[in-house]
C-alpha cells in the first residue's frame, strides 16, 4: 500500500489521557463506556484545542458554556443508564444549520446577528441521541464556493499547509476534523461541498441521497440539490452519525419516507464480488497526475479485496458543471429573495424608499460570489431566457441522471477521483469564477442525480491528501459506507494527521 | 461581452441588488464569462427529453390545513431590524 513512507504522522495511541483528540467517535464511545474518561473530559480537551488553533479560522461561534453543560448532562445520563447512541460524543455544526438560541450566520454579513429561533432537524436528532455541540463552523457564504474564501468571516486554512484552502463550502468542518479539533462535523453538499473539502483535508465526507436526511432548518441554497451529511475521520463514524440523522421528517416536504437500515451492521462484510464502476471520462485531461495515480492505486486495492472493476461511461460528465451553474443559481436567486432587510438580517441605513431598502440591504449584506449567483439565476429565469437556459439545463440534468442509471445497471458503486487537484493556494482561484467552478467536475453529477457519495483519503500528492470518491445508486449509503470502511481496514491514509496537529 | 452594462443593470434591478458604478465593469465581465460557459449546453441534443426538476421524481406531499406552530411572534421579531406593536417597520410605500 506504500503506507509507510509518505506525509502525515500516525498518532501514538499508547498512554491514557493524551490522545482524546485523536480518537474517533467509535473509540470515544468505547472509552466512555469503559470509564476511561467522561464527556466533560472530552469537551474540555477539545475546547482547549479549538482555542489553541483559532488561527485556522475554522469556527464562527464557539459555544463553551452550552457544551460543558451538555457534557455534564450526558455524563449524568450515562451514569443513570440513559445513554443514547451518541451520548456525550462531541460534534460541531456547519453554520448553515439553524441552532436554537445560537447565532447562525451561514458565513454571511446579512445574517451576522441572526439568532435562530429553532433547531434544524439534524441538530435536534443528534442532540436527542446525546451528541454535544461545541461550535459552529466557518463556511463559504451561503455554501456558495469551493474554497471557503467567500465567507464574510475570512478564509479557513488547510491544516496540511496553512497557505492552502481546505476546499469548500464545508471548509471549517473539514479543517477542524483534519486538525483533530473535533472528531466529527456536520456539513452540507450541493455540488460537492462535503466531498471536495474532505478530499482536500484527508478526511471522510459523506453526502447521502437527496431526501435521506431532512433539510428542515438548513438555510437553503439550491433546494433540489442540497443535502446534509457529515465529515469524520472514518467511514464507521459516518455510519454512526447517519444512523441518527437519516429518516423521514414531515417538516421537509422532500424528505423521503423509506426505512433506515443500520449502516454500521453491514460495514464488516467482504468486498468479494462487489462490482465497482470505473468511469472512462474520469481519467481524461484535467486530473492531476499524482491524484490520478493515487486513485488508480486505490482501485487496485479494492480489486485485491475481491471487488470486480468494470468500465462504465458517463458521456455527459462534461456538461454537469454548466448544468449545475444554471440550475443552482436559479434556485439560489429564488431562495435568496427572503433576505430583504425587513424581517431579519442586515438592513441598510436611512433607506429613501422600500426599493432602496431592499437593494442596498442586499448589496451590503451579500458578498460578490453570492451576488453573482443571484444575478446569474435571475438572468436564466428571466423572460426570454428561461427556455434557452433553465429548461435546457433541466433537460441535460435528465441526461446526466440517465447516464448514472445506465451505469448502475452494471455496477454497485462508481469509484473515481473526488477533485481534479489536491488543495490549491488561498487566493489562487478567486479572480476566475469558472476555474473555481471546475473544481467540482467529479462531484456535481451526484447532486444533479440525487445520489449518495463519499470521499475518503487514498494517499498524497506531494504533501497534500488525495480523495477517492465512491458514488452509489439512490439510498445505497450502506454500500458506499461498506466499501469505504473495507478500504480503511487495509489502509491507514484516513489516520494520517497533519504535522503540528498530532 | 455576451451581456451589456444595461442588461446587467436590469438583472440587478430584478434581483433587488444595487450595483455601484465602480464595480459594474467587473460584474459585467464575470457574469458574461459565466453565461458564455453555460452556453455550451446549447449543443446538447435534448429533443424529446423530459426536463428534470427534482432528483426523486416525486410529487409534493400535502398535509391537513391545521395550525401546527405556536405563536412565537415576539421571539421571532427579536431578529427584526425594526418593529413596533408587533409589526415590521419599512419606509412609507404609499404617499
Amino acid at each position: 500500500m506504500g503506507c509507510t513512507s509518505s506525509p502525515g504522522s500516525l498518532i501514538d495511541m499508547s498512554g491514557p489521557g493524551h490522545t482524546i483528540h485523536a480518537l474517533t467517535l467509535a473509540e470515544l464511545a468505547s472509552g466512555m463506556t469503559q470509564g476511561e474518561f467522561t464527556s466533560r473530559d472530552i469537551v474540555e480537551t477539545l475546547l482547549g484545542r479549538i482555542k489553541d488553533n483559532a488561527d485556522l479560522n475554522a469556527f464562527i461561534t464557539v459555544t463553551d458554556d452550552e457544551a460543558l453543560a451538555a457534557a455534564d448532562r450526558a455524563d449524568a445520563d450515562r451514569a443513570n443508564g440513559n445513554a443514547g447512541s451518541l451520548c456525550g460524543l462531541p460534534i460541531v455544526h456547519k453554520d448553515l444549520f439553524c441552532t436554537k438560541g445560537v447565532r447562525t450566520t451561514c458565513g454571511s454579513r446579512i445574517l451576522d446577528n441572526f439568532v435562530s429561533p429553532y433547531d434544524a432537524t439534524v441538530v435536534e436528532r443528534l442532540r436527542q441521541a446525546g451528541a454535544v455541540t461545541l461550535a459552529k463552523t466557518n463556511m463559504d457564504e451561503f455554501a456558495m464556493g469551493s474554497s471557503n474564501e467567500t465567507s464574510y468571516f475570512g478564509p479557513v486554512k488547510n491544516p496540511w499547509d496553512l497557505t492552502k484552502s481546505p476546499g469548500g463550502s464545508s471548509g471549517g468542518s473539514a479543517a477542524s476534523v483534519a486538525a483533530r479539533l473535533i472528531p466529527a462535523a456536520t456539513g452540507t453538499d450541493t455540488g460537492g461541498s462535503i466531498r471536495q473539502p474532505a478530499a482536500l483535508t484527508g478526511t471522510t465526507g459523506l453526502k447521502p441521497t437527496y431526501g435521506r436526511v431532512s433539510r428542515y432548518g438548513m438555510i437553503a441554497f439550491a433546494s433540489s440539490l442540497d443535502q446534509a451529511g457529515v465529515i469524520t475521520r472514518s467511514a464507521e463514524d459516518a455510519a454512526m452519525l447517519l444512523n441518527v440523522m437519516a429518516g423521514f421528517d414531515e417538516r421537509d416536504s422532500t424528505s423521503v419516507d423509506q426505512p433506515v437500515p443500520d449502516y454500521r451492521a453491514t460495514l464488516g462484510e467482504s468486498l468479494e464480488g462487489l462490482r465497482v464502476g470505473i468511469v472512462r471520462q474520469h481519467f481524461d485531461e484535467g486530473l492531476e497526475a499524482e491524484c490520478s495515480a493515487r486513485v488508480k492505486e486505490a482501485l487496485s486495492a479494492l480489486e485485491d479485496q475481491g471487488a470486480i472493476l468494470v468500465e462504465v461511461d458517463l458521456p455527459n460528465l462534461d456538461l454537469s458543471v454548466p448544468t449545475y451553474y444554471v440550475v443552482a443559481p436559479a434556485e439560489c436567486s429564488s431562495n435568496m429573495s427572503r433576505f430583504d432587510g425587513v424581517r431579519f438580517g442586515h438592513r441598510a441605513e436611512d433607506p429613501k424608499d422600500l426599493l432602496d431598502l431592499y437593494c442596498r440591504s442586499r448589496a451590503e449584506g451579500f458578498g460578490a460570489e453570492v451576488k453573482r449567483r443571484i444575478m446569474t439565476g435571475t438572468y436564466v429565469l428571466s423572460a426570454g431566457y428561461y427556455d434557452a437556459y433553465y429548461l435546457k439545463a433541466q433537460k441535460v440534468r435528465q441526461l446526466i441522471s440517465q447516464d448514472f442509471k445506465s451505469a448502475f445497471e452494471k455496477v454497485d458503486v462508481i469509484a473515481g477521483p473526488t477533485a481534479p487537484t489536491p488543495a490549491f493556494g488561498i487566493g489562487e482561484k478567486t479572480d476566475d469564477p469558472i476555474t473555481m467552478y471546475l473544481n467540482d467536475i467529479y462531484t456535481i453529477g451526484a447532486n444533479l442525480a440525487g445520489l449518495p457519495g463519499i470521499s475518503i483519503p487514498c494517499g498524497f500528492s506531494g504533501e497534500l491528501p488525495v480523495g477517492l470518491q465512491l458514488v452509489g445508486p439512490h439510498f445505497a449509503e450502506a454500500s458506499v459506507l461498506h466499501c469505504a470502511h473495507q478500504y480503511q481496514q487495509i489502509t491507514d491514509w484516513h489516520q494520517r494527521c497533519p504535522k503540528d496537529f498530532e | 461581452m455576451s451581456l451589456s452594462k444595461e442588461q446587467v443593470q436590469h438583472i440587478a434591478t430584478l434581483a433587488r441588488l444595487s450595483v455601484d458604478e465602480n464595480e459594474i465593469d467587473d460584474v459585467v465581465e464575470k457574469l458574461s464569462s459565466i453565461v458564455d460557459f453555460v452556453d455550451q449546453l446549447q449543443a446538447a441534443p435534448t429533443d424529446d427529453v423530459v426536463p428534470m426538476a427534482h432528483p426523486m421524481d416525486m410529487s409534493q406531499r400535502l398535509r391537513a390545513d391545521v395550525v401546527t406552530e405556536d405563536n412565537e411572534r415576539d421571539r421571532i421579531q427579536q431578529n427584526a431590524p425594526s418593529v413596533q406593536d408587533g409589526l415590521y417597520l419599512v419606509p412609507r410605500v404609499l404617499d
